[in-house]
């Protein structure tokens, strides 16, 4: 299968089951469009009648170069693993990664928190230090072979149960040596009660740290407010300014949602780096269709228009030295994730799984609440082995509405909480979601020809 | 080639027989915790 299309200028062929990208002149663009589906002699007479400066051995020396990139397996490759898909959903299930909820509480009272303001739907909580350490231990002992082994200070509001992520570090580096194991803690903060203490930690001990801030002044206050409605952005902007510049190149994200009411989120995304962030990420929000909030289909058009803004101006600001990176538009063509990755995605319920401040055990953050949605807790481990094994089913080849879609390897079948949001079953899809990510691979490697480009005249 | 210019990448068939370590990150513990992109994620056996 290959996908094309032109963007910004390119013309991009996109091989999906070798992950080759060809950037091509508008000749080869429409000969390979028209490569399996047409005999030479037709190809020749309509390249020729498109343009009539080409000759007829020109159309043959890019005919043979078609040729040898599908005789060399990076163009028209075939599918050749569903073997390996099928291995993923026959393997045991080893946990790498924990999203601890420590805090089921936030001092901010945002009204589009897919959280509930980090109530999750349920009671305030915060987590104790002895529920945190068996959900440490239950990762080690589940964790097999892997060394590295992940933890997200996730809420609500981590920072409102700091003293307990402290302990639990200094826990997790005094078991970590004997284990054979190599954590690496991640906070997401809403950054409210960020100090030089917090900072100084953080930097030392959290592998990323991912800030809250939706951009724009008036973006970010419009729903990220405390309890007494007032707006955060003020507050919180020198403190991660302050926490970024004393990072040391440690990796952070300065994180946005984007909703109904900032179509044009490009310009909080320029708005951060304009700040002087470098890392960047800026997410569609999860909520109900009802709410205002939501996107609509008729912001679609809006949306694809400024990924590719963004794409342009990223390019743009590359060249003159001051680029930043985009969370969706990193992607890693020469070094990136194996193809068993690409199949298997984000492995919730099987690699990955949300702990409440109970101790109580859910696929992932998203289903945190939902009570058809428990699999467990952390001392007598999952106990709805069921839905373990049908979050290991979920891949890039399990969904038909994904087999003819040529951005499966790059998104492995999509987010399970937002189709079982969506469409309320986990082997669903997000059609929406589908059609952002698409948009958004799309850009991210237009945005990589052009590096590429510029690499080359260097 | 005239017309075409291939970008560098990793050949996935080549990664079905030397992949699978399970070490790299978990997608949605970066950034997002919203989608599920995978082609960000860095191949920690690129050292």
């Amino acid at each position: 299968m290959i996908h094309r299309y032109k963007l910004n200028g390119y013309n991009i062929v996109l091989d999906v089951y070798s992950g080759s990208v060809h950037v091509v002149d508008d000749v080869a663009y429409d000969i390979i469009g028209m490569y399996e589906e047409k005999s030479r002699e037709e190809i020749i007479r309509q390249i020729q009648s498109t343009y009539p400066d080409i000759t007829r051995d020109d159309v043959l020396e890019c005919l043979g170069d078609i040729t040898s990139l599908r005789d060399a397996g990076k163009l028209f490759s075939e599918d050749t693993y569903a073997g390996v898909a099928e291995h993923l959903v026959k393997r045991e299930p080893i946990l790498k990664a924990l999203c601890l909820h420590v805090a089921h509480t936030c001092d901010l009272n945002c009204s589009y928190c897919f959280a509930s303001q980090g109530k999750y739907s349920g009671e305030r909580a915060l987590m104790s230090f002895e529920v945190g350490k068996r959900a440490l231990d239950f990762l080690v002992e589940h964790s097999g072979s892997r060394r590295n082994l992940e933890v997200d200070f996730f809420g609500g509001e981590p920072l409102c149960n700091w003293e307990v992520v402290k302990e639990l570090v200094a826990y997790a580096r005094s078991i970590e040596k004997d284990a054979g194991k190599n954590f690496r803690f991640t906070l997401t903060t809403n950054g409210m009660q960020i100090d030089d203490e917090v900072i100084e930690f953080a930097n030392r001990e959290m592998y990323n740290v991912v800030l809250s801030l939706d951009g724009r002044r008036e973006v970010h206050d419009r729903f990220r407010v405390d309890h007494a409605g007032r707006g955060s952005y003020d507050r919180i902007l020198p403190k991660f300014k302050k926490l970024v510049a004393a990072r040391g190149g440690k990796g952070y994200y300065m994180r946005g949602t984007f909703t109904h009411l900032n179509t044009d989120f490009t310009e909080d995304i320029l708005h951060m780096a304009d700040q002087g962030f470098d890392q960047l990420s800026m997410e569609p929000v999860v909520c109900s269709p009802e709410d205002p909030c939501a996107l609509t289909e008729a912001d679609l058009p809006i949306l694809y228009q400024q990924y590719e803004k963004l794409a342009v101006e990223m390019i743009r600001r590359k060249k003159e030295g001051r680029g930043f990176t985009f969370y969706h538009y990193m992607i890693d063509l020469g070094h990136g994730p194996c193809i068993y990755k690409r199949i298997a995605g984000c492995g919730s319920g099987t690699e990955y799984l949300a702990v409440t401040p109970w101790g109580e055990l859910y696929p992932c953050h998203q289903f945190v609440g939902d009570p058809a949605y428990s699999m467990g807790n952390i001392w007598d481990g999952i106990q709805n082995k069921t839905l373990q094994e049908k979050f290991g089913t979920c891949n890039a080849y399990s969904r038909s509405q994904c087999q003819d879609c040529w951005a499966k390897l790059y998104c492995s079948g999509g987010c399970a909480a937002n189709a079982y949001h969506t469409s309320g079953d986990i082997g669903g899809i997000y059609e929406y979601g589908c059609k952002l990510f698409k948009k958004r691979m799309e850009c991210a490697i237009m945005v990589k020809a052009a590096e590429a480009e510029m690499c080359e005249k260097e | 080639m005239k017309r075409i210019k291939t970008i560098e990448t990793k050949d996935l068939g080549k990664s079905a027989e030397n992949g699978g370590c399970g070490e790299c990150q978990t997608s949605c513990q970066s950034a997002c915790k919203t989608s599920c992109g995978v082609a960000n994620q860095p191949c920690e056996k690129k050292a």
